[in-house]
């Protein structure tokens, strides 16, 4: 269990450094200069390169990605081309609004697809079926801007059930996350719906209806926990679809994320914002598999982590 | 219903049998039905019988006869809402089981009516512990604290005699072999003592040894138990060495009913005649002269072991050792097969030989070494060996068409233009059985036998020097497994191919064999001709693996043997570690035993 966990986090480690050197490759040959940004319009030559020099982007590519690389194993992730503080700074006091975000998020989708494809495969055949999963289709296609400018528009303004947008308390919470939520919640349905199907095909489903056990108990104990598994593998590379939806949803709805921080960085060319956020969704993702790898063998017991 | 002369007080199994006039489960007219696209189909028809307590009764019939769908109707388990009862009753003592609601059904099965099923290895919840599943079939029916549930379930589980009892209890169905879950199913089944045990195919997914315990096991509980047994299977041994009295099926109608002695000494149906003369039986085989030609593949100390990675660096740290120190040789027109029980390594040294599986020591396949070849010599060595599998409809590509499969090895070895690829194609459809007419279907169109008789003439095309059998005719009912072996010794005449037949039958491998090597555990432990082994068997393992057969005369007395519990060990090791390898020894006339084993 230690050697298999060292031997993730090494395999994880190397594939931060893949993608720390794909980013920074991206960002250079990206034709805005960051340099005219932070100078302005009006600048004379001699300041665009007073500046390029200071922020040493007049040095050779290799150097810069050295010099970034050594930074970053210290965990200094450099300082913001325009707000001059530390990235690593601005990303932690961002990162827990992120978090949570994702976590109510996951919650929602949870909730709603699993439930949707756990009654849609008992009804299987039927008009209720149908009908879920031609709900669970039109989430999946829904746009998130969307989707969360209908639930604003619905549930902030006309109804006032929640705050139109902002950062606090739980009702601030709701509407962000069902966004967020409701896209994923599709995938699960069908997922779990199919996984479902198979698995009270299965010869196991038989023996306990031979054994007389009631319906709950079958779903419940025997049905559900075989299903959930292969839908456990997929949270974990679903943290990687959440991180493009919560550029989104946070902008919409004003949440004070790392999403935001990414969008306004984006704008403005601030190179080393871009790269710290990207950094840190990556290892989001990384560590989001691993711990739904790490979940696994304590749901199947078949499975040995080695 | 029942010759009177055979309604003595015990049955076979020694249990003591009700009188005639109370049946525990009587079963009337029973139709089961299809809904269908084109309308109802029947797929039973007109059941009747009555089972006694303490009475052993099979449902014999091939695939497709409707004995597990008479068994599902029994249970209320029919597959809804297509499949239904449509006429008829069962009725469990005073209880007419068709009028019960599921509420009602559901307090019978488990509790009156108990069920085991073919394949032990899925049919048991894989994340659950063994004593959790066995504990919840009792809290089903009877009102017990946990812990009292628990107790039972232990005490299921030691009637059935499985090894270590307390710590199956915490463990899942994974960590059991194939005949220990078995052992768990009959635990869980015979848990509630219940009037009726309905096992469907008990026995066919074990190995021949396994199935040996099962079948005893299954008896000495009926005999303490007095439970009324409904046991289906194909296999006319099983039923010759369990049943009191046989039904045997066909196309969902009864065929015949009988006691068992009767049916077998005098059988009244044609069909029941056909099919008693399809079983292979031991000791049956024609002899033929022995085949002293060259030889076609030779093994000589080969060896595979397949790696288990684990730590930090995903070093080697275990291996599985499935062939150990094998040399055997096949000559031009002979069939050697390998016997032994799943795991033996019978079907690794298969892969190996076609260069699937990496391996070490010797396979020289004609005159040249497998492991020096590469490329375009390998590419024709594949020409020389071809294989033939069990499932045939897993072996074929259901999205292309029988003819196009059978010419596409020739394709692949790029041999003639379309049309003679075509032409020989129809032609080794004519010759294994197929009409031509046929070349442009689909596998699903065709039956098992049909099926396997494509893959045989797929395996022909190409003109092999030697044909890998592996398993090719287990999958396949009696009447059908023996045509497809009379079509194997036909082409092995005509064409001078060499057959490799990997099988886990005796009676298949003494019926079809010229010599015949044992398997256990990665190595041979005895080799020699058919007559040396199936006559004069050396090896505790080969007359072991003998003795297990079940023999398909129910006058056969089968000498008291111990009941054996025991598990094959396994052939996992670590690294630097492994089996002891034993030695052959001549006991005269090429007939080579190990020594030292067991």
């Amino acid at each position: 269990m230690a050697a298999y966990l060292l031997r993730r986090l090494l395999q994880s480690a190397l594939i931060l450094l893949g993608v720390s050197f794909i980013t920074f490759v991206l960002l250079y040959v990206l034709p805005a200069d960051p340099v005219r940004q932070i100078a302005g319009r009006s600048a004379t030559a001699q300041t665009v390169e007073n500046i390029r020099h200071e922020l040493g982007l007049d040095q050779p590519f290799v150097i810069q990605y050295l010099h970034y690389l050594w930074g970053m194993v210290q965990g200094d992730l450099g300082r913001s081309y325009l707000q001059k503080t530390e990235v690593a700074a601005l990303i932690a006091a961002r990162l827990p609004a992120t978090l949570l975000l994702m976590l109510g998020a996951i919650a929602c989708e949870l909730v709603i697809g699993l439930t949707m494809g756990v009654f849609a495969a008992l009804r299987r055949g039927t008009a209720f079926d149908h009908s879920l999963m031609m709900v669970s289709f039109v989430t999946v296609s829904a746009p998130q801007f969307v989707v969360g400018l209908l639930l604003l528009y619905v549930f902030a303004v006309q109804l006032g059930w929640f705050p139109i947008g902002g950062y606090g308390t739980f009702a601030h919470l709701v509407l962000p996350s069902l966004t967020l939520g409701i896209l994923g919640s599709g995938w699960y349905s069908r997922m779990m719906r199919s996984s479902m199907l198979d698995v009270l095909r299965a010869d196991f489903i038989r023996t306990a209806r031979a054994k007389g056990l009631s319906r709950a108990r079958i779903v419940l104990a025997h049905a559900l926990p075989n299903a959930i598994l292969p839908v456990i593998a997929m949270i974990g590379i679903d943290i990687g679809v959440f991180m493009g939806g919560i550029v989104v949803v946070e902008s919409v709805f004003g949440w004070p994320g790392i999403g935001q921080l990414a969008w306004q960085a984006i704008q403005r060319v601030d190179i080393p914002i871009i790269m710290g956020v990207t950094l840190v969704s990556a290892m989001a993702i990384v560590l989001g598999n691993l711990l739904a790898d790490l979940i696994t063998p304590f749901i199947d017991p078949r499975i040995k982590l080695k | 219903m029942k010759p009177a002369a055979d309604a003595a007080l015990k049955s076979r199994s020694g249990a003591d049998l009700a009188p005639d006039a109370a049946p525990v489960l009587m079963v009337e007219n029973l139709t089961v039905s299809v809904r269908t696209d084109e309308g109802v189909k029947p797929l039973v028809r007109d059941m009747s019988f009555g089972l006694r307590r303490g009475e052993t009764l099979c449902i014999a019939g091939e695939s497709g006869s409707g004995k597990s769908i008479t068994s599902l109707a029994i249970m209320g388990l029919l597959p809804p809402p297509a499949v239904r009862v449509t006429g008829g009753s069962i009725r469990l003592g005073e209880t007419d089981l068709n009028t019960l609601g599921e509420a009602q059904m559901r307090r019978v099965r488990g509790d009156r009516i108990a069920m085991i099923f073919q394949e032990p290895m899925t049919s048991l919840n894989p994340v659950m512990t063994v004593g959790t599943q066995l504990a919840e079939a009792i809290r089903a029916h009877d009102d017990v604290s946990r812990s009292a549930a628990r107790d039972r379930a232990l005490a299921a589980l030691k009637s059935v005699r499985l090894s270590q009892p307390e710590r199956r209890m915490s463990q899942f169905p994974h960590e059991l072999s194939g005949g220990m879950r078995q052992r768990v199913m009959i635990a869980m089944a015979l848990a509630l003592r219940p009037e009726v045990l309905i096992a469907d195919e008990p026995t066919t997914a074990l190995d021949v040894t396994v199935q040996r315990e099962v079948l005893d096991l299954l008896r000495d509980l009926q005999r303490d138990t007095g439970t009324a047994i409904i046991l289906i299977t194909h296999d006319m041994g099983v039923v010759a060495e369990m049943a009191d009295r046989v039904i045997v099926m066909r196309d969902g109608a009864m065929v015949e009913e009988a006691a068992a002695r009767a049916l077998f000494s005098s059988p009244r149906a044609q069909y029941t005649r056909d099919l008693l003369a399809a079983v292979p039986r031991m000791g049956q085989g024609a002899l033929r002269p022995p085949v002293d030609n060259a030889p076609v593949a030779r093994l000589c100390d080969v060896v595979v072991r397949f790696p288990i990675r684990g730590g930090v660096f995903g070093r080697t740290t275990h291996l599985v050792h499935a062939v150990e120190h094998v040399s055997f040789e096949i000559r031009k027109g002979e069939t050697f097969a390998l016997v032994g029980e799943s795991g033996c390594g019978k079907s690794t040294i298969a892969k190996a030989m076609v260069g699937l599986v990496p391996h070490q020591g010797r396979i020289e396949i004609g005159q040249e070494r497998l492991a020096d070849m590469r490329g375009a010599a390998m590419q024709a060595l594949r020409r020389r060996i071809q294989m033939v599998f069990q499932d045939p409809m897993a072996a074929l590509d259901p999205r292309m068409t029988v003819g196009g499969q059978i010419a596409e090895p020739l394709l692949i070895h790029g041999i003639g233009d379309s049309a003679e690829r075509r032409s020989r194609a129809a032609d080794l459809m004519a010759r294994v059985g197929l009409t031509v007419d046929q070349y442009d279907r689909y596998p699903h169109e065709f039956s098992g036998g049909q099926r396997q008789r494509i893959c045989i003439a797929r395996a022909l095309a190409l003109n092999p020097d030697l044909i890998i059998a592996d398993e090719s005719v287990s999958a396949l009912d009696v009447s059908v497994q023996a045509r497809v072996l009379d079509l194997l010794r036909e082409l092995q005449v005509e064409f001078g191919i060499a057959f490799l037949f990997i099988s886990h039958d005796m009676a298949v491998v003494d019926n079809i064999s010229d010599r015949v090597g044992v398997m256990y555990l990665g190595q041979i432990v005895e080799l020699g001709t058919r007559a040396q082994i199936f006559g004069n068997p050396q090896h505790a393992y080969t007359r072991r693996l003998i003795e297990a057969v079940p023999v398909p005369d129910p006058a056969f007395v089968r000498p008291v043997l111990d009941r054996l519990t025991g598990d094959v060990p396994s052939p996992v090791f670590a690294a630097g570690r492994g089996p002891k390898q034993v030695r052959l020894a001549d006991v005269g006339g090429g007939h080579l035993v190990a020594d030292g084993v067991e």
